[in-house]
């Protein structure tokens, strides 16, 4: 039984790591805005498409 | 078919704004100016035509075309100290708020700044903020060409005397965060620890492992009772200071009376306490702050004159140049110059021939008024013509308007709301005070442990965290309902403070009136000769009524006007090609105003050679929905209607609200104030529902103060509660659903006192084993959180709001 004793030691000082993870993130700013990294993730760096498919009889 | 769409609407292919007759046409798009081609051409240049493909049409009209020197101030490395964050010669980091910033495809764009200027290494955006970091090489580029940049693209960053005082603070939610963590930490690991107590794993010989474990949960418990606990120990500790019970008192003694009692249980080896219910309430707790107070970011409640002025104006230095200083440093005798659509800040002189200011973000009249040379320009008007110049006489902080500032309802600082939960609080505590107390002195003769159990049972049982949790969840849900609606509270107070209104004052020009009035003309149909007559008369004129004619009609030719006679308050007269024409109120043009009683706006007849031809009305349009609003508000409090403008739509006001209901014209923003107050000294509670600064006062005066803002990001006077102009229409069911929230919170109060009813019989006959009790703890609270979640939905769902 005296296992157990690890095994609780073992299970906190994990669980303690997540929580100081946690507040170490959101010290840094990571959950300050929850919404804008949802719209930048949806943007491409270039849209390739745009001068063949938008600008055919303007282009000179 | 392409064509034909043209010629009904067509809508400017950046900003989305219907293109009237001068639009322009570029590479088969149309665009309802120059500015918005000139953004396109730029973006175009750059490849950056995916800002299109992203969200349609969803350009800011750049209204502001001329901002030749208006940034100048930017130069200066004092003003430009206050606004950097960060710079080490080779990287500045400034941070602008950008109000304009609205849809996706803006943050796109704004984070692809360094396409279009290469000094900017770059840029991100904070959406719910509205606010963009730049990150540029001060070599390169300027903070002046940075702005400039941003305000050709249409998102002008807002730069105000406040912006520039205060520095970003750290947002209390942050640390309500951590302590949810470590809450949340404790409260599962204390659980899982008390499994063998739960379910009597308690064989001989794991007495040892039991002592263990209960040692441990103490142990785990002190961060939940001094680090997360912490804010409603300081709260409590506040309140009885200032000699007042608010909720956290009871809260804070029933979470002491349980951890002492779990101490006592623990040392003595005679129980496992109770260490988990007690950091479960903490967690929950604090859960519900965080959403009831989840604030709006990128809204400002505090705003006074500072936010409204410029931070910089121009000086007049010599005879050509012109210099732009901080409006801080504004002197009296210093000579500004004021471009069109700018703000006077000062109390001044005119020195150039002639001005039209517009005072209606200083008195709600919104015609401009004409002053001449050497005549008196208060701050806070706006010059609507070309530039002037003018004199300071007073400065910024002495000036007319701010000193509004300086009354008593701007210096009485932080509105007090006792609240319901408060007053009930105090109820609450002195009722299970007075039941525990009492309970031991029964039994202290007889039996002194039963005595101290009876003391700790009730206390530990009738924790008002259900009351709290009802009232906090309550309030989240409500708070978040109203601004999907587009009616963002300051806090949650306001919500009951909605609930008790009786009275409501409501502004006109600008709250339930749209700021553009509507020229038609009754009567025979005008041909285009006589509407030129008519145009060539008016123009000469400088009523407020024919300066809206004149523009209204400004498509015309003007003609030579000969014997042009004015007379104030009447009308006028003059000779067109020599032609008679008559213009003015009914006496003046010789007909019976009782006849056409259709129209209820102002009204300006037109006599023409003698031959009566009609009139031309003028009416402000209410806002959409207005009317049903009034009408629905009418059954629910009294109405009150001020207005700083001319009497011109009484009538039709007083049909929409009712003969009997109050309303005054002419009003200065002090007067607006004092009738607020005279109300409120005859016992009324009073709602204030106004926009421009001019209300400020009474906005300040009243118990609730609900600005109306066309662009919530942008102007809108201290206040408590800020309602986008499009979302008026709901204004009524609005003040319906905050009342529908009381009766939300006792009715889920009632619930979670009948958990504890039953609880508590369970408990003291000892049928409740130990684990279902700890299970159903947290079931109760999660149940109260899902049902005052569901009825608050509910009831916006019945009235028809969106939710």
């Amino acid at each position: 039984m005296s296992a157990i004793y690890i095994l609780i030691g073992a299970s906190l000082s994990l669980a303690v790591g997540f929580l100081f993870a946690f507040i170490k993130n959101a010290k840094a700013g990571q959950f300050d805005d929850d919404y804008t990294p949802s719209i930048r993730m949806l943007m491409d760096d270039e849209i390739p498409t745009e001068d063949t498919s938008k600008q055919t009889n303007t282009n000179l | 078919m392409e064509s034909a769409r043209q010629q009904t609407q067509t809508v400017c292919y950046h900003c989305g704004e219907v293109c009237k007759e001068d639009l322009v046409m570029t590479d088969d798009h149309a665009f309802c100016c120059d500015g918005c081609k000139v953004v396109y051409e730029l973006l175009k240049e750059n490849n950056l035509c995916s800002y299109y493909s992203i969200d349609q049409h969803a350009g800011i009209s750049p209204k502001l075309k001329n901002f030749q020197g208006r940034f100048n101030y930017l130069d200066d490395p004092v003003v430009q100290q206050k606004l950097i964050r960060f710079n080490d010669g080779e990287t500045t980091v400034v941070v602008f708020s950008l109000p304009q910033m609205h849809c996706s495809s803006c943050v796109w764009l704004l984070e692809h700044l360094y396409k279009l200027d290469e000094g900017i290494s770059q840029s991100r955006t904070e959406f719910l903020r509205k606010e963009i970091t730049i990150h540029y090489n001060p070599q390169v580029t300027t903070m002046r060409k940075v702005v400039e940049l941003l305000t050709t693209l249409g998102y002008e960053p807002l730069l105000s005397l406040d912006n520039l005082s205060g520095k970003e603070q750290k947002s209390p939610q942050r640390v309500r965060v951590y302590r949810i963590a470590v809450a949340g930490f404790c409260f599962a690991n204390i659980m899982m620890l008390s499994f063998p107590e739960y379910f009597h794993i308690t064989e001989e010989g794991d007495h040892q492992l039991q002592t263990f474990f209960s040692y441990l949960n103490l142990a785990i418990s002190l961060p939940v009772l001094i680090y997360s606990g912490g804010e409603f120990f300081q709260s409590a500790w506040q309140s009885l200071r200032a000699k007042f019970l608010n909720i956290d008192v009871p809260l804070v003694l029933s979470i002491l009376i349980t951890f002492v009692r779990s101490v006592y249980e623990i040392v003595s080896g005679t129980g496992a306490g109770y260490l988990d219910s007690m950091s479960g309430i903490i967690f929950f707790m604090l859960v519900g702050r965080y959403f009831q107070e989840k604030t709006h970011h990128a809204l400002q409640f505090d705003r006074n004159y500072k936010s409204f002025f410029p931070i910089s104006i121009m000086l007049r230095k010599g005879k050509e140049t012109e210099e732009s200083i901080p409006l801080t440093n504004l002197s009296v005798g210093d000579v500004m110059v004021i471009h069109s659509q700018e703000l006077v800040p000062a109390d001044s002189k005119l020195l150039s021939d002639e001005a039209h200011v517009d005072y209606s973000f200083v008195t709600g009249e919104s015609a401009p008024v004409k002053i001449r040379k050497g005549e008196l320009i208060y701050a806070g008007g706006k010059q609507t013509g070309g530039a002037i110049e003018c004199e300071v006489l007073r400065e910024v902080s002495q000036s007319y308007l701010t000193g509004l500032w300086n009354r008593d309802a701007f210096n009485k600082g932080e509105k007090v709301h006792t609240t319901f939960i408060d007053r009930l609080a105090r109820n609450f505590t002195i009722f299970l005070l007075a039941l525990s107390v009492g309970g031991f002195f029964y039994w202290l003769p007889t039996d002194m442990t039963r005595g101290l159990n009876a003391l700790t049972t009730v206390l530990i049982v009738a924790c008002p965290c259900a009351l709290l949790l009802s009232a906090t969840f309550t309030n989240g849900a409500i708070m978040r309902i109203f601004s999907r609606n587009k009616f963002y509270l300051k806090n949650p107070a306001v919500i009951e403070s909605l609930a008790k209104v009786d009275h409501i004052v409501l502004d006109k020009t600008g709250t339930i009136t749209n700021n553009v009035i509507k020229v038609k003309f009754y009567g025979d149909e005008l041909g285009e000769v006589e509407l030129e007559k008519v145009y060539s008369l008016v123009r000469h004129s400088n009523h407020p009524l024919s300066k809206s004619l004149t523009s209204h009609l400004s498509f015309c030719d003007a003609r030579p006007v000969t014997d042009y006679v004015e007379i104030p308050g009447s009308g006028l007269s003059g000779r067109v090609d020599g032609i008679e024409v008559k213009i003015g109120n009914a006496a003046f043009c010789d007909v019976d105003d009782q006849s056409k009683t259709s129209f209820h706006g102002a009204r300006v007849h037109v006599v023409i050679l003698g031959h009566y031809a009609g009139y031309f009305g003028f009416e402000r349009s209410f806002r959409t929905g207005a009317p049903e609003v009034i009408d629905g508000m009418k059954s629910a409090a009294s109405l009150s209607f001020l207005s700083g403008d001319n009497e011109a739509e009484r009538e039709s006001l007083q049909k929409l609200a009712g003969a009997n209901t109050p309303m005054f014209f002419h009003q200065t923003p002090e007067n607006k104030m004092d009738y607020v107050k005279s109300l409120q000294d005859d016992g009324a509670f009073v709602a204030m529902v106004g926009d421009g600064l001019n209300d400020s006062g009474a906005l300040q005066q009243s118990q609730v103060g609900i600005a109306v803002s066309d662009d919530v990001n942008n102007f809108s006077p201290a206040c408590d509660a800020i309602l986008e102009g499009s979302a008026f229409g709901n204004l009524d069911r609005l003040f319906q659903l905050a009342k529908h929230a009381q009766r939300i919170i006792l009715a889920s109060f009632g619930l979670s006192l009948l958990y504890n009813v039953v609880g508590l019989s369970f408990a003291v006959t000892g049928t409740l084993s130990p684990v279902v009790a700890a299970i159903l703890m947290p079931i109760s609270s999660i149940s109260i959180i899902l049902f005052t979640n569901g009825l608050s939905h509910l009831s916006a769902l019945k009235l028809k709001l969106n939710h």
